[in-house]
């Protein structure tokens, strides 16, 4: 009994670890960042060089950080989901630009409609480096003191706005 | 005229120039010492190539980044604090001891004594459980004659 007992419960462990195994996603790296101050940075912005955005600026407000860049194909997914939540005026976004074009970037705004309040422009990828951005779209909530609450890897879709983003903002903005 | 221009294309590569090797030609021995970190690097974007082979646009950024904080004069334990700080151990090829990796650094060690103890346990009860084969004596004629006719032939 025992013989042929052993081997069955050894394969159903196995068996069991790469089913979970199956559902993960490689790509996706956790960030260290979570719960640390968003890293400071002064950048202009895209569609007013003269002036600047700084994270800084933010202090005492609850809001999104969202990587975005006109070569990203991802973004045009996550693109209507941001309209949507822009026009609901729950919680400011800002973009950060990422490795564009400043001509490229404000044509994407102008073509498909600018969910952000203001963009900042990282053309080097510098800023981006900073923030541990290695797939762009990426989102940051961050809450009224410039701490890293959260990041969404990937695109903002409806489920994941309203299952994890929006409470979490309401959640921080009582505080 | 056709001469001339096959002439005229002929000398086109001494204007074309590779940008990336640039960096290569300033300073040879730092330029080795990145390599040989980048090595030991994670590509983020790309699954299991290191940060020095990859031609991902992240991995180049990065090897700049790293570039300059040697020429900022930071020694490589330092460099890799930093990318950790912000990607994560997951940028190192070789993970950290810690405690949510200690299944991985000695779950393997902890198998094979597992699978030793195991051994060890069969091999005593085997030998417990087969008694030595005590023999009848006719059994004890048949082995004798066998033998005996071996030593015949």
């Amino acid at each position: 009994m025992m013989r042929f007992l052993l081997p069955l419960v050894i394969f159903i462990v196995l068996a069991g670890f790469l089913f979970v195994g199956l559902g993960l996603n490689p790509r996706e790296v956790p960030s260290p960042l979570i719960d640390k101050p968003a890293p400071a940075f002064v950048l202009p912005q895209l569609h007013n060089e003269k002036k600047t955005f700084s994270p800084e600026d933010m202090k005492g407000k609850v809001w999104l950080l969202n990587v975005w860049a006109s070569w990203c194909v991802s973004c045009r997914e996550e693109h209507p989901v941001l309209m949507a939540l822009s026009q609901q005026n729950i919680v400011p976004i800002y973009g950060l630009d990422y490795k564009d074009k400043p001509e490229d970037g404000k044509m994407w705004l102008a073509r498909g409609g600018d969910p952000y309040v203001a963009s900042a422009m990282d053309r080097e990828g510098r800023i981006g480096i900073d923030y541990g951005v290695y797939g762009v779209p990426e989102t940051y909530v961050i809450d009224k003191q410039g701490v890293i609450r959260y990041k969404q890897i990937g695109p903002v879709t409806p489920q994941n706005l309203s299952e994890t983003i929006l409470p979490l903002v309401a959640e921080l903005q009582k505080k | 005229m056709k001469k001339l221009l096959i002439l005229l294309f002929c000398l086109l590569p001494v204007f074309a120039h590779a940008g990336e090797a640039q960096d290569l030609a300033k300073d040879p021995v730092l330029e080795k010492r990145m390599i040989g970190l980048a090595e030991k690097l994670r590509c983020l974007v790309c699954q299991n190539e290191s940060l020095a082979s990859s031609h991902a646009e992240l991995a180049e950024d990065l090897r700049r980044e790293v570039r300059e904080l040697m020429q900022k004069g930071m020694s490589d334990q330092e460099i890799m604090d930093y990318l950790v700080a912000r990607y994560g151990d997951f940028v190192l090829y070789q993970p950290p001891v810690k405690s949510y990796t200690m299944l991985l650094w000695f779950g393997p060690f902890a198998l094979l004594l597992v699978a030793g103890l195991g051994l060890v346990v069969q091999l005593r009860k085997r030998r417990e459980t087969v008694p030595e084969a005590e023999l009848t004596p006719e059994a004890h004629q048949r082995a004798a004659a066998l033998l005996n006719e071996e030593d015949k032939s």
